[in-house]
């Protein structure tokens, strides 16, 4: 079966869901009331079982499919995963996309004003973790009145919060798939977010992180952050294909000015990510991948950690993933099969690296598409 | 748990399958090695109750068993089953697999420290259509056989005879042996007159 031959969903427009209630956080900060802004897809079925959570990885955001009418042009980070006969078919689920808390696309976050100053967080934004976020996905689902969700997709850092939701609210998730994700981050991993958080840190622009009041931006370090984290998300591979040691201008002008086509492209990401994301949100975002660690509580026994899950699960990852590596998959993939919970794993043969998990790829889909099909609603 | 296609044609199962399903007890937990498609844990779902993996090298047939339903995790089954505790299933599946491993002692020690019971099957070389055709001075190729011997995946084929050596000196105790052709039961010179065979052993006490 083709994938070329599903429809995007189309025109979607973003929603706002507030909550009074105060949220206890894992930091012991708590927040009086948040706001989250969220996209869905397709309709909820009359006994509220066909919905799905979309979990997103650290720049992501609640704009999973679709497109905007004012803005064609700005189409869903996974559009090419759900929509009408896509591997998630909204002709038969009811697609939920949410901008995390402490995000910066109009979840309550860093650039949010806070009612008590009347001006924005900033630094003053406490640090939110995927149990925090897995609470707010609890106290969404609870305004929906949905009683379970079908199932919670994620890749990456979406990979760990629908895991951590199928831990904290076994009772919530009928089916986990966790794409190129890990139970914890390893050193090297953490070392990575450290260098990418120092570079927003130590910019003279940061203020702090109260730099909305002096009117500037860590631009500088952000684009950096995002240079590290970009070349982490592809594979030699893949960059030596598309690149290579091709020259802009076909020789050497012995000068520092953009010469390879690779350093073009790494300055093109960074420019444009550092142009529409916030600083304090990636600190946040990377802190939370970092804290990531279910196994913490039980002296290190991932097996343990996940003997309160109930859920069904399918871990996939991808050969040439090495920021999270398919060793990492089968680490969680041990953990459900110590518990005897259902779980399919696959590896799936790819060159992209990390970004695998965004790409359109026949085997890949098919499998998602596999698994979904055979959920009974 | 979930709908799949191949129920209907489950119904009819394999001779083979059938042999290994009247040796699993309802209920019971079930790690079948080379799964394939998944038709046989698919079976033993439905009849019998059992909670099971199935384990696979193969992109299709991974994508196979996720279309049926089936958990599947993929894995290279000459590396051993690392992923899995010792004790914890009740039977460890080896259906017509041995034959193609590399490491023949090894998958053996594995299934059975996975595993309280080990069940395998594989073609009996001794049968005596493959004999004659040695006799005649060429490697056998048969139904159960079917691959010439510059494009076979099997590295270690063996007779009954030569399966029940390595169990007697690898201490693994066969609990129960059943020696087919085709759907017919074969007690009679088993080792000459069998097509396929099917050990159910555990370690020896």
């Amino acid at each position: 079966m083709s994938t070329q031959d599903s429809d995007s969903i189309g025109i979607v427009s973003a929603r706002r869901a507030h909550f009074d209630t105060p949220l206890s956080l894992k930091s012991g900060a708590v927040l009086d009331s948040y706001e989250l802004v969220y996209e869905t897809y397709g309709e909820l079925n009359a006994d509220r079982s066909n919905a799905v959570l979309i979990c997103h990885a650290l720049s992501g955001n609640h704009h999973v499919a679709g497109v905007y009418a004012d803005n064609p042009k700005n189409t869903g980070w996974w559009n090419n995963m759900i929509g009408p006969g896509k591997p998630v078919d909204t002709r038969k689920f009811f697609v939920i996309g949410i901008n995390n808390l402490g995000g910066c696309h109009g979840s309550t976050g860093p650039i949010s004003i806070n009612d008590k100053t009347g001006k924005r967080f900033g630094p003053d934004f406490p640090l939110v973790t995927t149990a925090d976020w897995a609470k707010t996905y609890v106290r969404f689902a609870d305004q929906f009145g949905i009683d379970c969700f079908a199932a919670v997709i994620g890749g990456s850092l979406g990979g760990m919060s629908a895991m951590q939701l199928a831990l904290d609210a076994p009772e919530r998730v009928r089916h986990a798939i966790v794409v190129a994700a890990s139970a914890r981050l390893t050193a090297q991993n953490i070392a990575f977010n450290d260098v990418a958080r120092q570079a927003i840190l130590t910019d003279p622009d940061f203020h702090d992180g109260d730099y909305y009041s002096h009117g500037t931006h860590p631009r500088r370090g952000l684009r950096l952050a995002r240079m590290l984290g970009h070349i982490t998300y592809l594979s030699d591979d893949s960059m030596a294909s598309k690149f290579g040691r091709e020259l802009r201008n076909g020789s050497l002008a012995f000068n520092y000015d953009v010469e390879f086509q690779i350093e073009s492209y790494l300055h093109h990401q960074g420019d444009k990510f550092a142009d529409l994301f916030d600083a304090n949100t990636y600190l946040l975002m990377t802190k939370a991948l970092d804290y990531f660690d279910p196994a913490q509580d039980y002296d290190g026994n991932l097996s343990a950690a996940f003997a309160r899950a109930q859920a069904d699960f399918l871990v996939l990852s991808f050969t040439s993933d090495w920021r999270f590596s398919p060793e990492r998959s089968r680490d969680i993939v041990k953990a459900l099969l110590d518990n005897k919970l259902n779980v399919s794993y696959a590896e799936i043969p790819s060159s992209y690296g990390h970004d695998s998990f965004l790409m359109q790829d026949d085997y890949y889909h098919q499998l998602i598409r596999a698994y979904m099909n055979n959920i009974a609603l | 748990m979930m709908t799949t296609e191949i129920s209907r044609s489950a119904l009819t199962l394999r001779p083979d399958f059938a042999t290994i399903a009247a040796w699993i007890r309802p209920g019971s937990s079930v790690l079948d090695l080379g799964c394939g498609d998944g038709t046989l844990l698919h079976y033993l779902r439905d009849k019998l109750d059992i909670h099971g993996y199935g384990v696979e090298i193969d992109a299709h047939n991974i994508l196979a068993c996720m279309k049926n339903g089936i958990n599947v995790i993929q894995n290279d089954l000459e590396a051993g089953l690392s992923e899995f505790e010792g004790e914890s299933f009740d039977y460890v599946i080896l259906s017509q697999t041995l034959q193609a491993m590399k490491n023949t002692e090894y998958i053996i020690r594995e299934m059975l420290r996975v595993g309280k019971e080990g069940i395998v099957s594989f073609p009996n070389f001794g049968y005596w259509k493959n004999r004659i055709q040695v006799a005649g001075g060429h490697m056998p190729v048969s139904p159960t056989l079917p691959y010439q011997w510059y494009d076979t995946p099997n590295v270690h084929l063996c007779t009954l005879h030569d399966f029940e050596q390595l169990c007697q000196q690898h201490r693994v105790n066969i609990l129960e042996r059943r020696v087919m052709n085709n759907d017919k039961k074969v007690t009679f010179l088993p080792n000459l007159f069998g097509i396929l065979a099917f050990y159910r052993f555990s370690h020896a006490a």
